[in-house]
Parts: C-alpha cells; structure tokens; sequence
C-alpha cells in the first residue's frame, strides 16, 4: 500500500464552514492514528486559517475557499487559499496580538496559534492576490511503531 | 448557548465548540445582557465545551472590555485541560481568572 493519500475541498466562505473544514481535516487524518491531542491542535490550526480567510480574506462575503491536506509518510500537510483582498504586510500579520480588526473582537492570536499547534507554518500573500497558508505536522512524534503500522 | 444573570454577575454557558460562528451569537445576546442588567462580572462556564479557537478568546476580551470600565472582572469556570492551554496560550489569563474547584 502507498503511504500518500490526498484530498480537496472547496466550499463556501460562510462562517458555518469553519467547523465544516476542521472535522474534514481532522477525519481525513485519522489513517495516520494520530493522538486526541494531536487531531485538537490540527482543528484548532485549520479553523483558525479558515477563519482568517472567511473574515480577513473576503471580509464576510461569500466566495470560494479551498482546502487541500496531503498525507506523506506519517506528515499531514494542509493548505488552505483564497482569492480575497491578500495581505500587505505579512510578517506584521503573523506577530501575536496583531490584528486590523479590533473593534470585531479579534484577538490576533490566529497567526501565533497555528504556528504553535504545527510544526511549520508558511503564508504566501500579496495584495489582491489572495492568501495561501501551508501547513505541515508529523504525526506520531515519539510513539512507538507498532500504533502506527495498519491492519 | 444559555444565559443566566444573577444580580450584577452573567454567567455564560459555552457551546460544544467555540468558534468565529458561535462567538457571533455570544456576542450580540451577552452584550445586550450586560447593559440592561448593569452586568459587572461575567463567567464563562466552559462545561459542555470542547473545542475553541482565537474567535473565543477574542469574545472573551471584548467582554473584559465592557465590564472592566465599570471595575469588572471576567472568570472561566469547568475548563478542561485542551481549554486551559488554549487560554494559557493567548495569554487571556492575565486578565481572566480561572477558578479551579477544590478536588475531592
């Protein structure tokens, strides 16, 4: 059997899509018996990208976001993209309590938090061009092998 | 989501997963809360919950916000461990008390 698998989705920027997107996430990711732990922080990382997207991104209209998740060995990698307003300044985005929108009652945590529950984070943006967050985490880290080896 | 006000002090009772889409709901029914009952502490009872992201922690500070104008005070009550690290994490604990009941 081939240790990569792949999937795609894209759907609709509304807000009831950010659960949407985190259970698919986390369910594709179940081949890679990962730790309840382990599958929180990949929800957590995922809605707070989608939600980025949805708010930040395309400022609560409705368009389109795709999510891509790739599974390589026992590495889960996410990607998630839209073709909203883009980010200026990305390096100012990413730091902790950042955000454009305080009066919305954002805390500009996103950013800090998926590069806290996954190994590496990279956001490739530009006004107007849309934003792409890549993701990646290995799963299993320090468990033996036999909880990872399939039926 | 439910909410109960006793006296000055609303006490939140958190959905299952506390996202951007139900910190909208929370935000909008607290708010209203608050100012007609002169709300001055707020409690987020995080009993049912199981999942929350950065859009919690942001309603959790706009709330401190309100009540902390008039010398209020925001507490969390029956996190679970996954809550009190995201919690932890943000750094919201520094304005947030979290109570910790005595174990048996």
């Amino acid at each position: 059997m081939s240790d990569t698998n792949e999937m795609e989705l894209i759907f609709d920027s509304c807000s009831a899509n950010e659960r949407f997107a985190r259970v698919a996430v986390a369910a594709f990711m179940t081949q890679l018996n990962p730790t309840v732990e382990e599958v929180s922080d990949v929800k957590t990382a995922v809605s707070e990208a989608v939600t980025n997207a949805i708010i930040h991104g395309y400022e609560q209209e409705i368009h389109k976001i795709s999510l891509r998740c790739r599974i390589e060995g026992n590495l889960l990698s996410v990607t998630i993209k839209d073709s909203g307003k883009g980010i200026e300044d990305v390096e100012r985005a990413m730091l902790p309590m950042y955000t454009t929108k305080p009066e919305a009652d954002r805390s500009g945590m996103g950013f800090s938090f998926m590069e806290a529950f996954m190994d590496k984070v990279t956001v490739e943006s530009a006004p107007g061009k849309g934003t792409s967050v890549f993701m990646e985490k290995r799963i299993g880290k320090g468990r033996s092998l036999w909880t990872t080896q399939s039926l | 989501m439910e909410y109960q006000v006793q006296e000055n002090c609303l006490t939140i009772f958190l959905p299952r997963e506390v996202d951007h889409h139900s910190a909208e709901e929370l935000r909008k029914n607290a708010d209203a809360l608050i100012e007609r009952n002169h709300i001055k502490y707020v409690i987020f009872d995080f009993e049912g919950t199981e999942f929350m992201d950065s859009s919690g922690i942001g309603a959790i500070m706009g709330r401190y916000r309100l009540v902390h104008l008039i010398g209020g005070e925001v507490w969390a009550v029956n996190t679970k461990e996954r809550i009190r690290k995201i919690l932890t994490m943000s750094g919201i604990t520094k304005i947030m008390q979290i109570y910790e009941e005595e174990k048996v």
